[in-house]
């Protein structure tokens, strides 16, 4: 029995960075110094470096913004309807959604200062705040899911960290830092039911304020009246494509893990065949909302409705319209469907096409929009009709793209990526179990 | 622009600024309704020179122009810039009958509020709703309206409503978030995207004026990464003047004035606001939004100018030469 403990912790204990990981995690910086660098221009010229104008009043980064604000929406989806549900096949995946929902909520709310043409008036939001603007709605729930998530991945690690700070005993001061993280858990009785009682709460809780980030985020572009965005569908077409794109994310982030750490073990096929399967069911009631949220405008055809919705699918955006909904929506559904693609290599190759293409999906809600206002774009230079980041800008973005994945590099670094009681409970489950045969 | 109508502008604004005394001192806006040629005669001699006045309850009186004495200006020691003008309500007809294109109030109200950038905040554009109707030039500003989508969405309360009608922009407070101009159904707000190259002018401009920034008197100066926009002129106001477009336009096509009066003016005519709109079957851009704009137009029948004339002047692709005047 310590045997098999000892093997566990063996495995899953936080490692050292490999030599592979120490080059990503150097090209991660690279990309964001060059990212500070570009930011640094934007702050002393404004945001004239970019390529947004008047009429093209938001870009890039509020699409990355809200692409952001998306992925951290999975962190509920996996942790607290999984720990809810009781669905026990999900619990190594648990801490990883947790990561990324952490390292996503954080750089939404970056790179929603990035896009601020005032940023050191950043604390006016606070000071004078006005309660009817959706952006206070977004500021307070933003910072509510921040706290709840931090929460949720940090209680369900008590546990962990206690069986490290005795894993590490011949290292004292990394065993000290895991005794203190680890709250003095000594696991009785009265702890562990505290311990299930505050996360379950904690799994409650984090819902509906997951929902209200994604649905308040809608809400800035649904409570305009441009064509495109005036939309009640808005809401939950947001939430059902946070879903898909959360749940690529996941997908992907536990491939690279399973293969950088060797964890065939405990993420197993099965793990793949299953998230296959919900990243299917997921992209149905996505493109539910799609068909919703462009046929009946479609139907209807209204002027201003026609002129955004021409640009979609035979216009200016159609190219990158059909990718994002071939790659983001019809690919996975067809695919996945067959087992074959459900192994893990396949999967992750689908799933980063499915995290790219909601990345693009959007690109294509934030600007298109933009460039159909009511009144007809006129008295600007040619070039304000159009809206393409500059190199700045994208330097910027891929700068916030690769700090959030360092911040679940380093985050997977120092903490145990899969809950490590869990995994030794079940294996004495098991163990017990075939004694009994 | 030409000497005459220069004449005609500096007499409209003299004129306007006067105004009389006792019970209908408060009309002093809507002040005269002046022949064409009064300018010439106007600069001559004043001693037996008599103006045309609207009172309150709409007569014409003539006055002579020596009875006539300037007003204080209109802010009052408890003036505040988040409350506006007691008991005033601003409102601008736009006469699209007479509108040929000619930009002279675009010129103007940029050269007024020191606008550096390709973002003039006026703008007139060439409508045609469908190819059978008839096209005409359509020139806007903020519409101010009375339910204003930018204030709605302002989440630091820098753009606000003030009761004379009038929204305005606080550049001290605005964080640059831009929601106002998504949320703006008019596309009326500029953003300053660079440095405004507005230099030194705006500096030299309030120590003459012995003036502080205020967003009484937007783009003075314009900040680098917040929002400005039309803001109906109340620093103008203030000195019972017209805002810069009206007195600009060569065509008379702005009438500025209040609601609460029920008088608007050009500078050359006066009428009653009520009155134009029913004659004249005023409407407001996009009325089905709910936005309440404070801005009326005419429709572009029986039109004293021809629309072709305009095309001269049409650059799809270029805000106003900043440089003129
Ligand atoms: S026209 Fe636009 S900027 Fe002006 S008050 Fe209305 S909504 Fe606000
Ligand atoms: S850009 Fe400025 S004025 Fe506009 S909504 Fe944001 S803070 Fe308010």
């Amino acid at each position: 029995m310590m045997e098999a403990q000892k093997e566990i912790l063996e495995k899953l204990a936080p490692r050292k960075f490999t030599r592979v990981g120490k080059v990503w995690v150097a090209c991660l910086l690279a990309i964001i110094l060059a990212s500070l660098i570009a930011y640094g221009i934007q702050l002393q010229k404004g945001l004239v470096v970019t390529g947004m104008r008047d009429y093209a009043l938001w870009g890039v980064y509020i699409s990355n913004f809200v692409f952001f604000v998306a992925i951290s929406l999975v962190g509920s989806l996996i942790s607290a309807v999984l720990h809810l549900s009781g669905a026990k096949w999900a619990t190594p995946l648990t801490r990883i959604s947790e990561i990324i929902a952490v390292a996503a909520i954080v750089m939404a709310g970056l790179t929603i200062i990035i896009d601020m043409g005032r940023p050191e008036r950043l604390f006016f939001l606070f000071t004078h705040g006005r309660l009817q603007s959706p952006i206070i709605w977004d500021v307070i729930v933003i910072t509510t899911y921040l706290v709840i998530s931090l929460l949720l991945l940090y209680y369900p690690m008590l546990p962990d960290f206690a069986l490290l700070k005795r894993y590490f005993k011949d290292r004292p001061k990394l065993s000290r830092r895991f005794a203190k993280l680890s709250l003095n858990w000594n696991n009785s009785e009265r702890q562990k039911k505290l311990y299930r009682t505050s996360i379950q709460m904690l799994s409650v809780l984090i819902i509906p304020v997951a929902f209200g980030i994604h649905t308040v985020t809608a809400w800035l572009f649904a409570t305009t009246y441009r064509p495109g965005w005036d939309s009640t569908n808005f809401g939950p077409y947001f939430i059902a494509g946070a879903f898909v794109a959360g749940a690529g994310a996941v997908i992907a982030v536990m491939y690279v893990i399973r293969r950088a750490y060797g964890l065939e073990k405990f993420i197993t096929d099965m793990h793949f065949d299953r998230m296959g399967r919900l990243l299917v069911l997921l992209c149905l009631v996505y493109l539910y909302f799609n068909v919703n949220e462009y046929l009946v405008p479609a139907y209807k055809n209204t002027v201003e409705e026609a002129q955004h919705l021409q640009s979609l699918f035979t216009g200016a955006y159609s190219t990158y319209f059909w990718f994002v909904t071939a790659g983001g929506l019809v690919m996975p559904i067809v695919l996945l469907v067959f087992p074959r693609f459900r192994k893990p290599m396949p999967l992750f190759v689908i799933s980063l096409v499915v995290v790219v293409s909601a990345w693009w999906k959007r690109y294509l809600i934030v600007t298109p929009t933009l460039l159909h206002p009511f009144l007809p774009i006129e008295g600007v230079p040619e070039s304000w009709h159009h809206y393409f980041p500059t190199g700045l800008e994208w330097t910027v973005t891929f700068g916030t793209l690769a700090m959030a994945l360092l911040i679940i590099t380093l985050l997977v670094r120092i903490l145990p990526i899969v809950p490590i009681h869990h995994a030794i409970e079940e294996r004495e489950a098991s163990t017990a179990k075939n004694r009994e045969l | 622009m030409d000497d005459t109508n220069n004449k005609r502008r500096e007499f409209v604004r003299n004129g306007v600024k006067a105004a009389l005394l006792g019970s209908v001192a408060t009309g002093a806006l809507q002040a005269l309704k002046s022949c064409s040629d009064a300018g010439a005669a106007a600069s001559a001699s004043a001693n037996s020179e008599t103006v045309e006045l609207m009172t309150t309850d709409g007569h014409l009186i003539e006055v002579p122009v020596t009875a006539l004495s300037e007003t204080e200006n209109l802010k009052g020691d408890d003036y505040r810039v988040r409350e506006g003008f007691p008991n005033r309500k601003f409102v601008m007809v736009v006469d699209l009958a007479r509108c040929k294109n000619a930009k002279k109030c675009i010129s103007s109200c940029n050269k007024s509020h020191f606008i550096t950038g390709e973002n003039a905040w006026i703008k007139v554009y060439k409508m045609q709703e469908s190819q059978e109707t008839a096209p005409y030039w359509q020139p806007t500003m903020c519409m101010h309206c009375d339910k204003p989508a930018c204030v709605k969405v302002c989440p630091v309360d820098a753009t606000f409503k003030r009761r004379d009608g009038l929204v305005l922009i606080d550049n001290e407070r605005c964080i640059g978030c831009r929601f106002c101009m998504a949320a703006c159904p008019y596309s009326t707000r500029v953003f300053n995207w660079e440095e405004p190259r507005q230099g030194e002018t705006t500096e030299i401009h309030m120590h003459l004026e012995h003036t502080e920034s205020s967003p009484d008197y937007a783009g003075m100066p314009s900040l680098k990464g917040t929002v400005d926009k039309c803001d109906f002129c109340p620093h103008m106001i203030d000195k019972n003047e017209l805002p810069h477009c009206v007195t600009a336009c060569p065509n008379g096509v702005f009438f500025f004035g209040d609601a609460y009066e029920d008088t608007v003016t050009n500078g050359d005519e006066s009428f009653r606001l009520s009155e134009l709109l029913e004659e004249r079957a005023g409407y407001r851009l996009l009325e089905q939004l709910g936005t309440e704009p404070s801005v009326y137009y005419l429709p572009p029948s029986n039109r004293l100018v021809d629309f072709q004339e305009g095309l001269e002047n049409y650059e799809p692709y270029k805000s106003v030469d900043l440089s003129e005047e």
